[in-house]
Order: structure tokens, then sequence, then C-alpha cells
């Protein structure tokens, strides 16, 4: 197991090598450069920093020198914002952290227990009415619920704010609102996993046994079935981290995922390609995580390789 | 999917027949069926007005004969948008969800049969691929085909002598079809693998195995039919997805432009008003969330339909 994992930090590494290859040629494929944005400079003060940024050479020897930089920890200088990548990202890593794993876990203890008491109930009223309310979370988009619930809550509960990111009751509603739509998914995926191990002949005979329906459905249901679930979690929790642009706009919360896309329409080079790494580490370790949570949940799959 | 069907009662005409039998299943079909053609063909009456024409001393009208749903805030009536927008939300649903199951099943699929070595390269160009800027890629993809797209539209506006807003409707929204299905599949690559992974090590497929079935055999016959169940689930969920993307996509202005609309821009432009004109929110919302439901009680009843476990009957 031990091996496994370390292994497969190794190959994190080679896939955050070739995330930023690939980044670093493609952003340098799109037409224009950071300098050709709104704010006009004069023509030398362009040329002055296209050298100081190593623009004028070919794109190989810009990554050879890139590279060389990142080994001594320099992540560059962001051309358009006028600040190391080092200190913008800084600034806003930890909001992204604390939103992704607020909106993470808001879905995980919402999604997953309201999908396996469908499951249970399967073709109840319970059941219709999760299944209608998570069918619901999946359809609205988050740029309308943001505004419902900053419109609705935050004028009513006096220490919920429409905007803003300082005290942690800011968190809440940020969070609601990016985890909602995946505690619904995650709510669908349990019940159809869940069905699935309910019709299994262990169930059956563990039932014909006389153990108690709380004691099947804790010990052997639910082994089997949220694997499909976390299975999920782990691209669910990247995708959250990386998409969560539109509720950092809506509720003004200095994250990445404004710099994941400003930096891209900017031609940002280098914040982008910090940002890039940031999230390439963050996705190959959240992968890693729901892979050992599904070898542990299946150990019919810890007899080779996982 | 394959339709291959085999001698004597197949899984697929098997499914049908239970198909049929469930009640809210092919109500659901009905429904989808109805507001597919009704999207498609109704624009072609001219009871329905011009979706595109802006009337600023008509704005926010409730729903009246003139306007059967009202107008938006430049005047431009509401069904008409309604139905335009439908026509793009339901073909990047279909076809970014028909690409991306197909890509994402068959590459999940097989790296979780072979496994090993290949499967960990395979999982690791999928982590890559998260990983990469989707903005950087749909920008780039526009550009690399906007020329071939352009002489493409050309030729069927003049050779096939086509309606020339019609063809660059459609036309303008392939680089938006490649973009969504090509990070689409991730996700279902990744839950293809793992139930692929739990189903190899049971007992039948042992068995097939040792009875000498080619890999093709024991992966179409034998591991498919046991997966499906979760694979059309996840699916049913993935097509709101992939219509809220290109929502999201829109919110960017890399989406459908702006004389085109699709529900998820109407839903976006309802958010805008949803104080004041809460129609303009809600009436999208409800022709979208029936759309949706359909599409998951459909779903359902395919899952039940297709369980190789039920019951014959």
């Amino acid at each position: 197991m031990l091996s496994t994992v370390i292994s497969r930090l190794a190959q994190g590494f080679v896939v955050i090598f070739c995330l930023l290859a690939i980044t670093f040629g493609l952003i340098r494929l799109m037409p224009g450069d950071p300098f050709s944005g709104e704010k006009s400079h004069a023509e030398h003060i362009i040329k002055k920093n296209k050298e100081r940024f190593k623009l004028d050479r070919p794109i190989p020897q810009q990554f050879a020198a890139y590279l060389e930089a990142l080994t001594r920890g320099e992540l560059g200088y962001s051309a358009v914002k006028e600040q190391p990548v080092a200190k913008i990202i800084g600034q806003s890593f930890p909001a992204s952290l604390i939103l992704g794993i607020c909106g993470m876990l808001i879905a995980i203890l919402v999604g997953i227990p309201a999908g396996i008491i469908s499951a249970l109930k399967k073709n109840s009223i319970i059941d219709y009415g999760a299944m209608i309310i998570a069918m619901i979370g999946i359809s609205i988009p988050s740029f309308v619920i943001g505004p419902l619930l900053a419109g609705q809550l935050a004028t009513r509960v006096p220490f919920l704010k429409v905007a803003g990111w300082g005290d942690p009751f800011d968190w809440i509603l940020p969070s609601l609102t990016l985890g909602l739509a995946t505690a619904a998914y995650l709510a669908r995926i349990t019940r159809g996993g869940m069905l699935e191990v309910l019709n299994q002949d262990y169930i059956r005979t563990a039932q014909a046994k006389g153990v108690s329906q709380l004691s099947i459905v804790l010990k052997h249901a639910i082994r089997g079935g949220i694997i499909p679930a976390i299975a999920y979690v782990g691209p669910a929790f990247a995708a959250l981290i990386t998409g969560s642009f539109i509720v950092e706009t809506i509720f003004q919360v200095p994250g990445m995922g404004q710099h994941f896309v400003n930096s891209t329409l900017s031609r940002d080079y280098f914040l982008l390609q910090g940002v890039v790494i940031l999230f390439g580490a963050l996705i190959v370790l959240a992968n890693l995580a729901a892979d050992i949570a599904l070898v542990f949940l299946n150990p019919r799959l810890k007899s080779n390789n996982a | 999917m394959s339709h291959r069907s085999n001698k004597g009662s197949s899984l697929w005409s098997d499914a049908w027949l239970r198909l049929k039998k469930n009640r809210m299943a092919t109500a659901s079909l009905f429904i989808l069926i109805i507001i597919t053609l009704l999207c498609f063909v109704l624009p072609f009456f001219s009871i329905i007005k011009d979706p595109n024409i802006q009337n600023l001393e008509n704005t926010f009208q409730q729903p009246n004969l003139h306007h059967l749903l009202g107008t938006d805030q430049v005047g431009r009536d509401l069904l008409a948008r309604l139905l335009l927008g439908g026509q793009i939300s339901i073909l990047v649903g279909i076809v970014a969800t028909a690409l991306s199951v197909i890509i994402g099943v068959s590459y999940g699929s097989i790296a979780g049969y072979i496994g090993g070595k290949t499967d960990s390269i395979m999982m690791r160009i999928v982590d890559i691929l998260y990983g990469l800027p989707f903005l950087v890629i749909i920008i780039l993809f526009s550009i690399l085909i906007s020329e071939h797209l352009d002489i493409v539209a050309q030729t069927l506006i003049e050779d096939w002598e086509l309606n020339k807003t019609m063809v660059l409707k459609f036309t303008n929204l392939i680089p938006l079809f490649i973009a969504i299905s090509a990070l689409g599949w991730l996700t279902m690559a990744r839950m293809a693998r793992a139930q692929v992974m739990t189903v190899k090590k049971q007992e039948y497929i042992e068995a097939a195995m040792s009875l000498g079935l080619s890999h093709w055999k024991i992966l179409t016959r034998h591991i498919m039919p046991n997966i499906l169940g979760s694979i059309i689930v996840y699916t049913t969920l993935t097509v709101p997805g992939f219509i809220l993307t290109e929502a999201s996509l829109s919110y960017l202005g890399l989406g459908v432009e702006s004389p085109n609309s699709s529900w998820g821009i109407l839903l976006k432009e309802g958010a805008n008003y949803m104080e004041t004109q809460p129609q303009l929110l809600i009436i999208p919302s409800i022709i979208f969330s029936i759309t949706l439901f359909a599409l998951n009680f459909l779903g359902d009843g395919l899952r039940d339909a297709l369980d190789p476990k039920a019951a014959k009957d």
C-alpha cells in the first residue's frame, strides 16, 4: 500500500510537469501577450518587458529558464498585476482552499446520507422528495442560487453578509452555493450505488441470518454502495476548487478561481503557470485520496495493483 | 451504444419491453420528444415571433395574448427566445453527452479492465487533462477550427443554398461542443473505470475468462451490461451539467453569442431581474426543470430496465 502511494506521488510529479509544459506551450500559442491588453504601453517599455520576461526567445528556451527559476523556488512575476506570482497566490490560496473544503464537506454531509436514506426507502415519499430536491439542486446554476441566497438569507439572518470574506460566518453562503450542486450529484450517485449493492446476494444472506437492518446497512451495504460516490468525490473536489470563479465573483471572495480565468483572458503567462502548478498538485492529491479510499472500501482491489 | 441483438431475447429488447411497462419513464420519454419537437418545429410557424426583434417601448410585458409568455428587458418575445434557446441547449446536451459517454466509457473501461501499468498511464493522462485551464483550450479550439468552419459554412450557404443565419448559428457551436465534451468525458472515464474494476473481480467474469472468451466479448457482453446502470444514472446527471457549462461559458463571453440564446442564458438574464420581474427567471426555469425531471425519470427507468439481474418478465 505504502509503495503504491509513493509511486503515485512520483507519478504526480510527472503529471504536474506535463500539465505545466502543455499549458506553457498552449498559452503562448494564443494570440496576444501580457502587454497587448487594454493598458497601452510605449513601444520601448513593451520591448524592455519582453526582454525581461524572455518572451523574445523560442518557447523551449523560455521553458528551460522558467524551470530553472522554479528549482530556486521562484514562480515569476505577473506582468499584468505587476506583483510577484508567489505573493498573489499566497494571498488567494487560503480563501480557495477554505471555500473548496467547506463546499465539499457540505456536499458530502448532505449528499451521501440523503442518497443512502433514499435508497433504503426506495419509491417512498422520502425517496421521491429527496430526489426531486436533488434534481432541483443540479438544475439551478450557481449564478441563480448565489444571488437568491444572498438576497433571501443575508438580508434576514443578522450574522450573514451579502458579500465579503472576513470572519468565518462569511464562509457559509459561498460554500453553500458551491457545494449544493455537488451534494445533489452525490445524493443521486449514492442512491444508485446503494440500490445496486442492496440487491446483492451477501445482503440477502445477512438478512436471512437475521442481522438487523441497521447493522446490514452500516457494516455491509455502505462499504460497497458508496464506491461510485467516492470515485466522484476526487474529481468533484478538483472541480470545486478550479471552478469557483462564478461563486467568487458573486460573493467577492478573494480566491484563485478568478486568477485562473482572468490570467488566461489577459495572457498573464506567469500567473497562469503558477495557478496551474498549484491546481495540478491539488488534483493529483484529490484523485490519489479517492483511489486510496476505493481500495479501502473494496478489499478485492487489494489483491493486485491499485 | 451497441445495438447488436442476439438470438432469442437480447438485453436490449428485454429492456425495451420493461421500459414500456414503466409509466413514469414512457411519459418522460414522451415529454422529451414533445419539447424537442416544439423547439425545432414551432419556430417555422408565423405565430412565433422573431426572437431577435427588439422593441424598447414594449419591455417587461407580463404574459398576454400578443406575447404569450411576455417580453424581456429589451422587448423580445420570451416564448420565441425560449424555443430558440431550447434548440441550442438540447443540441449541446445531446452532442456533448453522446461524445463524452462514448469516449469516457470506452477509455475508462479499457483502463480498468487492463489494469496495471496501462491503467496507471491512462489515468495519469486524465489527471493532466483535468488540470488544463479549460479556457485556454476553448479559445485555442475556436481559433484553430474557425477557418475550417468558415469554409464549411460558406459551402453550406452557397452550394446547398441553406439559410445563412441557420448555418452560422450551428457552426458557431462546434468549438463549444468540442470543448465541453473534451472536458466532460474525464469524470465519466473515472466513473466507468471504478465500476469496471469492481465488476471484473466478480466470479462470473472469472468464469467467462476460464471459458476462454475473448477480452472484447468479456468487456462488451459481461462487463458492460453490469456497469450500464450506474453509467446511465450518471449520464442523466451530466446533461444538465453540460447545459449549465454552456451557460457559465456564456457568462464569460465564450459560449453562445448574443443574438442567439440558450436556456442557460435566459436563466442568467432572468437572474438579473429576479427581484422586480420574477417571471423572466421563473418561466425558463419551469421549462428547464420539466426537461431535466423527464430526463431523470427516463434515466431511472432505463437503469431498472437494463438491470441484468432483474427477472425476465
